[in-house]
């Protein structure tokens, strides 16, 4: 035996490494049919690691203080070495992670793979989500700009319409009557804390993919088709082992990605305002509110809904219940498709429209969060806040009467 | 499913378009360029000697922008810092956010960032749109920024300008340009090539390291661009066998 296979075999003997590394990489076999789509499950690991790093080099200079925060983030820029680096790596990747979540979501969508037995899955990767953007609407605050303090403002106000207890929520969350260095303080150990429990999150997901396979382009259960294939007699017929295979594919996706997010950080690390809000680079003043508050543009689509919904009463509360059941309704998805097919490739005319429509709302929605609001954009947003519900409320009726087309045995190329 | 969506976009489109409008000033060009040293070296003169009494730049150091823009410490000492005589400080000023408050209204904003806060169109449009307004305590109002309470600090530079109304179509009087009342010690071309200068200064305080990001990127995206086609040919050797 080798040295190499001794010290294996020992380790093996107390923890289940070869085990794992089996289960989960070499014998894990993955639909071999994976399409573009695809890449961006482990491009959102790669980021979250990412944030992870440069968040905690950057806690090493920023100091969570409304006296000091905007000084030290610009003393990160100016006078650390490669802090300009670090942080911009931090504020793309903010952007550049809901970009990935998106069409990973995205992917899930047309694909089917919240259906059945995958309906845990898409529910903890609905929990990601919300986590994700707590974590990002935490973190938005501690640069202390313009834009961090009256976004924030205008978010933590929200609980204030919340009926009877509201006002006290408001003050429990902001620590303060308005937001403040408590606020700050609080929201900088929220923002440091959320991306471990993330990071949890992420490892139950990948345990429940693991359990219950992978899903693919065609919505086919390789599980339940023909068994055997050149690495094993027992395993499905149309999987190939995740590593090398996927491991070697996936490092294409990398290389892809990061030329496209280094183009963004090194040239255009504002992206227009998009990424960097202008506003932000003034330090936030309690006394000037900005003649535009508009959230990052992550946010934009559930803040158009949030004021799609005019007030009831004088009360904001039915706008917040429409923004949170925007993302709440994701967790039912599972349950409200009734087509006997999973993938887009073959369902019918109607899903195809409802998928088309429910996209452009939310691009639709997205766009008019970050303009100001007059009387035609109120209703613009009103109607595609109302589309963007149909596509869910109305699915267990198209889904249901919609043409399908026939599902081949084994999976196409 | 393509149609689809192209239908639906061009069906939606004249609504956006129809809601889009926006009505905000006509901005010139800055001439911004950080590769012109002597450009950036006239700003920060101009910066030193007419801002920096009242506005600080307290996240700026002398001797990085010396660094940057090739002056030496002696130089800086010698022509560029009247506050301070050690280098390694930032460009603060003494004046005191009370007094400030007491004389202007408002204290003058920092600027080490204001060029990445405004945008060097807009701060190139205001420093040659003050024009006189005899209603403002300045003397001054300005086109870009309305009812500022800033006094038109160069205006022995450019010299003192009224403005030019006409009756728009809603019969509203509106700014049509300007007209020289007191000419100044600069020509007009002479005088938008200095505020050309002080804006590209302005720029470059802002992010300093600008050049120094655009000329990294480069060869990360290099780097980027051969692991790339590596890592493609490393994937299509293993996947050769998969059909």
């Amino acid at each position: 035996m080798s040295t190499m296979k001794k010290f294996m075999t020992w380790v093996d003997e107390r923890f289940p490494a070869t085990e794992t590394w089996e289960n989960h990489l070499s014998k894990y076999y993955a639909p071999k049919n994976f399409n573009f789509w695809y890449y961006f499950g482990s491009l959102a690991i790669l980021i979250l690691v990412m944030q992870i790093l440069t968040g905690v080099w950057l806690a090493m200079s920023y100091k969570p203080d409304a006296s000091l925060a905007f000084a030290s983030v610009e003393y990160i820029m100016r006078d650390v070495n490669y802090g300009w680096l670090i942080r911009y790596m931090h504020s793309t990747g903010a952007s550049a992670f809901f970009i990935v979540i998106y069409l990973h979501m995205f992917r899930g969508l047309i694909y089917g793979s919240y259906r059945k037995p995958r309906e845990l899955l898409w529910i903890i990767g609905v929990i990601i989500y919300l986590a994700m953007m707590a974590t990002a609407f935490f973190g938005y605050l501690l640069p202390w700009g313009q834009m961090s303090f009256w976004g924030a403002q205008v978010i933590v106000n929200l609980f204030s319409a919340v009926p009877f207890v509201g006002e006290e929520l408001s003050i429990w969350v902001r620590g303060d009557y308005v937001i403040s260095d408590a606020t700050l303080n609080r929201f900088f150990a929220f923002h440091f804390l959320l991306p471990f429990i993330l990071a949890a999150l992420v490892f139950v997901h990948i345990v429940a993919l693991h359990a219950v396979g992978s899903n693919n382009p065609d919505g086919i259960e390789i599980k339940q088709g023909p068994k055997g294939n050149r690495w094993s007699a027992d395993a499905p017929a149309d999987g190939i082992p995740f590593h090398p295979y996927y491991t070697v594919k996936d490092i294409v996706g990398v290389a892809g990605f990061l030329f496209l997010f280094a183009a963004a950080l090194f040239f255009a690390p504002e992206m227009g305002g998009f990424f960097l809000e202008h506003p932000n680079f003034e330090p936030a003043n309690p006394l000037k509110t900005p003649e535009h508050i508009a959230p990052v543009w992550y946010f934009t689509p559930f803040y158009a809904m949030l004021r799609a919904i005019p007030p009831i009463a004088g009360s904001q509360f039915p706008g917040v219940l429409v923004m949170f059941g925007a993302i709440a309704i994701l967790f039912v998805l599972p349950w409200l498709d009734r087509s006997p097919v999973k993938s887009i490739r073959y369902k019918g005319p109607l899903f195809k429209i409802a998928i088309a429509i429910f996209v452009v709302s939310f691009v639709a929605l997205g766009w008019l969060g970050v303009q100001g609001s007059t009387p035609a954009k109120t209703l613009l947003a009103q109607i595609f806040t109302a589309l963007y519900f149909a596509f869910f409320v109305l699915m267990p009726w198209y889904s249901k009467i919609d043409k399908t087309k026939p599902v081949p045995e084994r999976v196409t190329e | 499913m393509k149609k689809l969506v192209i239908s639906f976009l061009l069906a939606v489109m004249p609504v956006f378009v129809a809601a889009g409008h926006a009505s905000e000033l006509r901005l010139d060009k800055a001439p911004v360029n950080l590769r012109d040293q002597a450009s950036l070296q006239r700003g920060a003169q101009m910066f030193v000697n007419y801002c920096l009494s009242c506005h600080s730049a307290k996240f700026m150091r002398y001797n990085r922008m010396g660094a940057d823009l090739g002056i030496s410490d002696e130089q800086l000492k010698a022509n560029l810092m009247f506050g301070t005589d050690k280098v390694g400080d930032t460009m603060t000023v003494a004046m005191a956010d009370e007094d400030s408050k007491a004389w202007f209204g408002n204290p003058p904003p920092d600027l080490s960032v204001i060029a990445r806060a405004r945008g060097a169109d807009w701060l190139y449009a205001y420093m040659r749109t003050f024009y006189l307004d005899e209603s403002k305590p300045m003397g001054v109002n300005n086109l870009a920024f309305p009812d500022v309470g800033m006094p038109h600090v160069l205006w022995k530079l450019q010299g003192l300008q009224k403005p030019v109304y006409r009756t728009n179509a809603d019969g509203r009087n509106e700014i049509e340009g300007f007209e020289m009342v007191k000419p100044g010690t600069m020509e007009p071309a002479e005088y938008d090539a200095a505020v050309g200068d002080l804006v590209n200064f302005l720029v470059y305080m802002g992010e300093p390291m600008q050049l120094e990001r655009q000329a990294l990127g480069i060869k990360v995206l290099i780097f980027l661009t051969i692991f790339f086609v590596l890592a493609y040919l490393l994937k299509k050797e293993y996947w050769k066998d998969i059909h």
